[in-house]
């Protein structure tokens, strides 16, 4: 967990300010990941777990190269294998690095009801601060990248921190530093999607990709791990990667419309019922006359 | 004294009202950010996320107890549909412009069947919530629905709560402690419900 705590410009569940707000930085950090020269070596996989203290766990065997089906609270990246059958009837092995994509508009944050739970740094990481995360796994509905997994043993939900605590002492990602082929990047926004972008123009000029190009989606605001595909028009041929990820549209209901609609509801409950006292008062009870009005 | 509520009823009651009070600090804890501290006053956030499901059931099983005791007393009949047509008369305290009502008037049954349909809602919605790590991806929108829904419903509960809590207590004096003692006054019962008065104090009812 990073140190710079002033530098957190988005709270989760938070009533009041953010101690990051005006804040001016220079950069915001971006990870790329060029999955055009990925090799599927999963360095990046071991240096996570090696990084975060979590030992290998078990392989799920599902006659692909795949560690495992989806991240887990103890596996937090994990590259996807998927097999395409391009048009002229060649294969390719498309390899993706998944991982939480960091985005400038996390659905997660939104989600989460516990103060503090979930915070973004001005250098876009999202990052979970596990004490005070009460384990309702809303988080897991807010993402849009099927992300956070929840700890049974921890009850508490897990997920991939960008380094956050490397990137605070001015190291890179343990994943950036571990993979050989120079696939992962690490540096400002404005430069790794320029860098990305140069890649993405030379997969289309020269290597005949013409659909090549770069995932950074707007749905979120962009996101602070892209990725430059083969195919950036079918991006879930890449193990699923969304087509166009957003907050869901019943996190945005909730937590917009509804809860505007449901404060006012509660406190304007509350005038009302005391307007009607002061202004009807009691219900008494009338002494019963001789003539009760029964008829036996 | 008229004896109202047995002890049965009146035990049920406030073991649903106690979980319903749980829930409700619980839940709007969750709810929003600026009422996060009432759950550090029922033992924490944490506790608060464990605990507010069991207590979930154990509503439900107390309103359900109370749907087997009183859905006859509650069913809506001709009476209850004039009575509704001039409830702005009750709401305006001119209970004499009113047709005389049994052992629960129309907006007693509203209640009622309000809050059992809404259990219902939130029960199913709440169970997806639990356990909602268990739920594939592929299910994800069974999620969405169920925040919506939780929410939603909750928030009518919290309705109901608050006109059934003012009403019990302020409004019409003699309710509350029917409902601790079981007795009203036989004026409470003329004034209030008078067809069950003549029920209960052994006579035939008025002729129509």
């Amino acid at each position: 967990m990073s140190q710079a705590s002033t530098e957190i410009i988005r709270i989760s569940g938070h009533a009041g300010s953010v101690p990051g707000a005006g804040l001016n930085r220079e950069f915001q950090v971006c990870k790329l990941v060029d999955t055009t020269t990925c090799i599927g070596c999963k360095a990046c996989e071991v240096a996570c777990l090696e990084w975060n203290g979590y030992t290998f766990s078990e392989t799920t065997f599902d006659n692909t190269y795949q560690t495992m089906p989806e991240t887990a609270w103890n596996y937090w990246n994990l590259i996807k294998f998927n097999e395409h059958e391009r048009a002229d009837g060649s294969m390719m092995l498309l390899m993706r690095k998944d991982q939480c994509m960091h985005c400038e508009d996390p659905g997660c944050l939104a989600a989460c009801p516990a103060d503090g739970a979930i915070v973004q740094y001005a250098n876009g990481i999202v990052d979970f601060q596990e004490q005070h995360c009460i384990g309702c796994g809303y988080c897991i509905t807010g993402c849009p990248f099927n992300i956070p997994k929840f700890s049974p043993e921890a009850r508490k939900v897990f997920k991939c921190t960008l380094c956050s605590d490397r990137v605070a002492v001015g190291l890179e990602p343990a994943c950036i530093k571990a993979c050989p082929t120079g696939c992962l990047h690490f540096g400002t926004k404005p430069e790794m999607k320029a860098l990305a972008e140069t890649r993405a123009e030379q997969l289309r000029n020269v290597s005949g990709f013409t659909d090549a190009g770069v995932y950074d989606p707007p749905g979120v605001s962009g996101t602070h791990v892209i990725y430059v595909l083969h195919d950036a028009k079918n991006p879930e041929l890449y193990g699923g990667l969304p087509n166009d990820p957003h907050i869901p549209y019943s996190v945005r209901l909730w937590k917009g419309p509804l809860k505007w609609l449901g404060n006012f509801a509660i406190i304007g409950g509350l005038v009302g019922l005391a307007w009607h006292y002061m202004r009807y008062g009691p219900k008494k009870e009338e002494p019963i006359p001789p003539d009760d009005g029964r008829r036996v | 004294m008229i004896p109202r509520y047995s002890l049965g009823e009146r035990a049920n009651h406030w073991l649903g009202s106690l979980a319903y009070i749980y829930l409700l600090m619980t839940g709007l804890a969750f709810w929003s950010p600026y009422l996060y501290w009432m759950a550090a006053v029922v033992g924490g956030a944490s506790t608060a996320q464990f605990w507010h499901p069991w207590f979930g059931l154990i509503f439900t099983v107390s309103l359900f107890w109370t749907f087997a005791n009183w859905r006859r007393d509650m069913s809506i009949d001709d009476n209850d549909r004039a009575w509704a047509k001039a409830m702005p008369e009750y709401i305006q305290n001119r209970d004499d412009k009113l047709p005389p009502v049994g052992r629960f008037n129309y907006g007693q049954k509203l209640f009622f069947w309000g809050m059992l349909y809404s259990v219902i809602l939130l029960l199913l919605s709440g169970v997806v919530l639990w356990y909602t790590e268990t739920l594939p991806w592929s299910l994800r929108y069974v999620r969405y629905a169920a925040i919506l829904i939780h929410a939603s419903v909750a928030l009518v509960t919290i309705g109901l709560f608050l006109i059934h809590v003012y009403m019990s207590t302020i409004l019409e004096e003699g309710s509350f402690s029917a409902m601790v003692h079981g007795y009203v006054t036989r004026a409470w019962a003329w004034t209030f419900h008078r067809t069950w008065y003549y029920e209960v104090t052994g006579r035939s009812r008025p002729e129509k």
